[in-house]
């Protein structure tokens, strides 16, 4: 298999699944909003510190507003990271593959990204904009169900689900740092009622709260929050198990030595973080910050593993 | 818009279908009569199930427009066009034998230029060729064959006679389309194929892969053949996906290649370099090696020409092979066949006058409105002026051209091109048609059963080509005899 196009698939992957995880992060945050009394400010510029682009952000607007933050998130072609920057991305990867991936997979990337083109208005007005956000999710899903069904499981297959599967670590550990660390700073400010609401959010940004209530079975509440998002070993979009698929994913590829241990370290740490001992002793935003690290070692291993660079021959 | 065949009147033109008003060729009877079984409702979800196969299935070519490249639905008409297989048969011979004496012509110029010592190829015409290779001197590859896969453009005048209009022997392109349409057709009109024998067009892929695999410099079972693309940008990537695709093959762009220090191909993979055998190139010469031809082309591969001239790899076609691919190298085709083969071409040339030629020169420049003029070097049909459509203002610019530059224009007398009938808005009308058949020379000859029919949508046109506005048809070579 060609470098050149693992490298495509494997941003592919990643660019459809930022996409889908914007989606669910703004869909969660626009409910929360909804529901928040209205003399408490609900600041939309976390989710911007979850895409890592505060910068920029800073840089092209001066509120930090509802409007601005959600265009920059996901209407904005100046980020890199936006829904329709991610989309486009998505679209050019899957064209110069074409000939690897299901032909309907590059329908419905052509399709998904015209669509949220020509209806991006919606997705920023606060009507029409959880329609918008949920329509994008369902057509991630569609490429990536299809994909997953209709596709042999080979190497270009791999490089996908390393795709998929590292940005969903990256953005978990993110949602955790920014989200989680954050509430649990101003834990004494919000009001008692709401802060079951604010964690629900949180998980639901990974559409997480209905497998948690069967899964945890308690009260919605910090450290069990922050502990199933990192480690459950059965819930999709955990980091543990993202890692534990890449690492899945990387077993099966050649000259996989170092990338591979990579990713199992990663997980280790994961796995055998102690939450609530981080949280009691304000260590949680310290370990999250040294885990981005690590996925982003991961994902520079990958790189000049499989990609394309000035290789001597 | 049902279709009655007494009202259809291709008149002046030759029609490929209708042999004179309501009176259709035999071959063709089978699908006239189906098409006048139809009533409007009927034509039109037939119509309407084409165009939506063609989205579905995602044919398409690319265009560029506000900076930004588009594919493009492939522009189809479902009434095929039809050649009966007893005349196929001479056409296919006579291709065979075109691209024969093409290959024998190209290995010559490259080495002993026995024509040019004997004078049946003007010294002129060597020495001012623009796709003639300095690096190819002395070469020879397996085989001795240069143009592995020629697109020979046909075309039949008013009286019926088909004639060769120009052979394409760099990249040519269109074979996918060939083959989507017959997909097409069969989900169009499957009742039509139950009852009609008509030759399948299927095998191209197979036989491509077979042809390029048979070059390989490594005796294998499975040597590693790549279709090496400039990219996405290219209006024919669909094409060189495809083929990848149904070959089985690589599709890699130059920067997947790398020549090593033992002068061989290498790809870079996900396990390391992997080394190539033959490469099925969609780029030009000039692109495919920065060392040996333009610096300053992103798309090649440096040090390709020299694994090549090692014998390490083998390219279809060859670089240099496009020397025969020129309008005044054509006007002296039918003398190499006499030359090379000692055979009196099977099909004939379109009568070409050479600007070269002092005499012709002048005949032709006083004939311009009764003429086409074509530059030498180009294709996809630009740069050139059809008499009859031209205004005086256009006449005059290309008499100065011509003047200017007389090695790199002929000119051709304007053919009535046969027409075929083509559903358009208004019903069914005649529009004019050629036809791309695709030659594979290698260790076998073998031509596809048929070709690209090309349409030119527009009422009274003559320009074919996709990019500028024209159609196609599927193509069927029928054998009356089943």
């Amino acid at each position: 298999m060609l470098s050149r196009v693992a490298e495509r698939l494997y941003w592919m992957a990643r660019y459809i699944e930022r996409a889908e995880n914007s989606a669910r992060m703004v869909i969660a945050y626009h409910q929360l909003s909804l529901d928040m009394p209205r003399n408490t400010q609900l600041s939309w510029k976390g989710l911007v510190d979850v895409s890592g682009m505060e910068e920029l952000f800073e840089e092209r607007y001066q509120r930090e507003d509802d409007r601005n933050c959600v265009k920059f998130l996901v209407a904005d072609t100046w980020n890199p990271g936006s829904i329709l920057s991610s989309l486009r991305s998505a679209r050019e990867n899957v064209r110069t593959t074409r000939d690897l991936i299901p032909t309907e997979g590059w329908e419905v990337v052509n399709e998904l990204y015209l669509f949220a083109r020509d209806n991006i208005d919606q997705g920023i007005a606060k009507r029409g904009r959880h329609e918008f956000l949920s329509e994008i999710v369902q057509r991630c899903q569609t490429l990536t169900g299809l994909m997953a069904g209709c596709m042999s499981h080979d190497a270009a297959y791999d490089f996908i689900r390393l795709g998929h599967n590292i940005e969903r670590a990256d953005m978990t550990t993110r949602q955790i740092d920014i989200g989680a660390e954050r509430l649990l700073e101003r834990r004494d400010e919000t009001p008692e009622p709401y802060d079951g609401l604010l964690w629900t959010s949180i998980l639901r940004s990974q559409s997480a709260f209905q497998m948690y209530r069967q899964h945890v079975k308690r009260r919605v509440g910090g450290p069990d929050v922050v502990r199933y998002l990192m480690q459950d070993g059965d819930f999709p979009r955990s980091v543990a198990y993202a890692l534990s698929r890449s690492a899945t994913a990387l077993a099966r590829l050649p000259r996989n030595e170092v990338p591979l241990r990579l990713a199992m370290e990663a997980r280790r740490h994961v796995l055998d973080a102690d939450v609530a001992k981080l949280i009691a002793k304000d260590g949680l935003h310290e370990f999250m910050d040294r885990l981005q690290q690590e996925i982003g070692t991961l994902h520079e291993a990958i790189a000049t593993h499989w990609f394309p660079h000035a290789e001597a021959a | 818009m049902s279709i009655d065949w007494k009202t259809y009147d291709p008149t002046p033109f030759y029609d490929e279908l209708i042999a004179q008003r309501g009176r259709p060729r035999p071959a063709a009877k089978v699908l006239t009569d189906y098409l006048a079984g139809l009533d409007d409702e009927e034509i039109r979800a037939r119509k309407k199930a084409a165009e939506l196969a063609i989205i579905e299935m995602g044919i398409s070519f690319t265009v560029y427009s506000e900076g930004e490249n588009i594919d493009r639905a492939w522009p189809f008409d479902i009434v095929p066009r039809i050649i009966p297989l007893s005349e196929w048969r001479g056409i296919e011979r006579g291709l065979t034998q075109r691209l024969k004496a093409l290959n024998l012509f190209i290995e010559d110029l490259y080495n002993a230029q026995r024509i040019v010592r004997d004078k049946v190829l003007p010294e002129y015409v060597l020495a001012q060729s623009k796709n003639f290779r300095e690096q190819c001197r002395g070469f020879s590859p397996p085989l001795g064959v240069w143009a592995h896969i020629c697109g020979s453009d046909l075309v039949r005048d008013g009286d019926g006679t088909i004639y060769v209009l120009e052979d394409n022997l760099r990249v040519p392109s269109g074979v996918s389309y060939m083959i989507e349409n017959r997909h097409v057709t069969k989900r169009v009109f499957p009742e039509l194929f139950e009852n009609t024998s008509i030759l399948p067009v299927d095998e191209y892929p197979a036989q491509l892969f077979d042809m390029l695999a048979a070059l390989s410099p490594r005796p294998q079972d499975y040597p590693t053949v790549v279709v090496l693309t400039p990219g996405i940008f290219n209006s024919a990537y669909f094409e060189h996906s495809y083929l990848a695709q149904r070959m089985g093959a690589q599709l890699v762009e130059g920067a997947d290649l790398v020549v090593g220090e033992d002068d061989c191909v290498y790809m870079r993979t996900i396990d390391g370099l992997e080394q190539v055998d033959v490469i099925y190139r969609r780029i030009d010469d000039e692109f495919i090696d920065p060392e040996a031809f333009r610096p300053d082309s992103m798309l090649g591969v440096p040090g390709l020409m020299r694994a090549w001239r090692a014998g390490k790899v083998a390219i279809a076609n060859a670089p240099g092979a496009g020397v025969a691919d020129d309008k005044v190298v054509y006007a002296f085709v039918p003398d190499m066949i006499r030359y090379y083969l000692d055979e009196e071409p099977i099909i004939p040339n379109v009568p070409t006058w050479l600007c070269a030629d002092k005499k012709s020169r002048e005949h032709v420049i006083a004939n311009l409105e009764h003429l086409v003029v074509k530059p030498a070097n180009e294709s996809g049909g630009y740069g050139m002026l059809v008499g009859p459509h031209s205004t005086k203002k256009q006449r005059t610019e290309f008499a100065r051209l011509i003047r200017k530059d007389p090695r790199n224009y002929i000119a051709q007398p304007t053919l009535a091109l046969s027409v075929a009938p083509t559903l358009c808005d208004e019903g069914l009308e005649p529009r004019h048609i050629d036809l791309r058949p695709f030659i594979l020379q290698g260790v076998r000859t073998d031509v596809t059963p048929g070709g690209l029919t090309r349409v030119a949508m527009r009422r009274g046109s003559l320009v074919v080509n996709s990019s500028q506005g024209g159609g196609s048809k599927d193509t069927w070579i029928v054998d009356e005899e089943n």
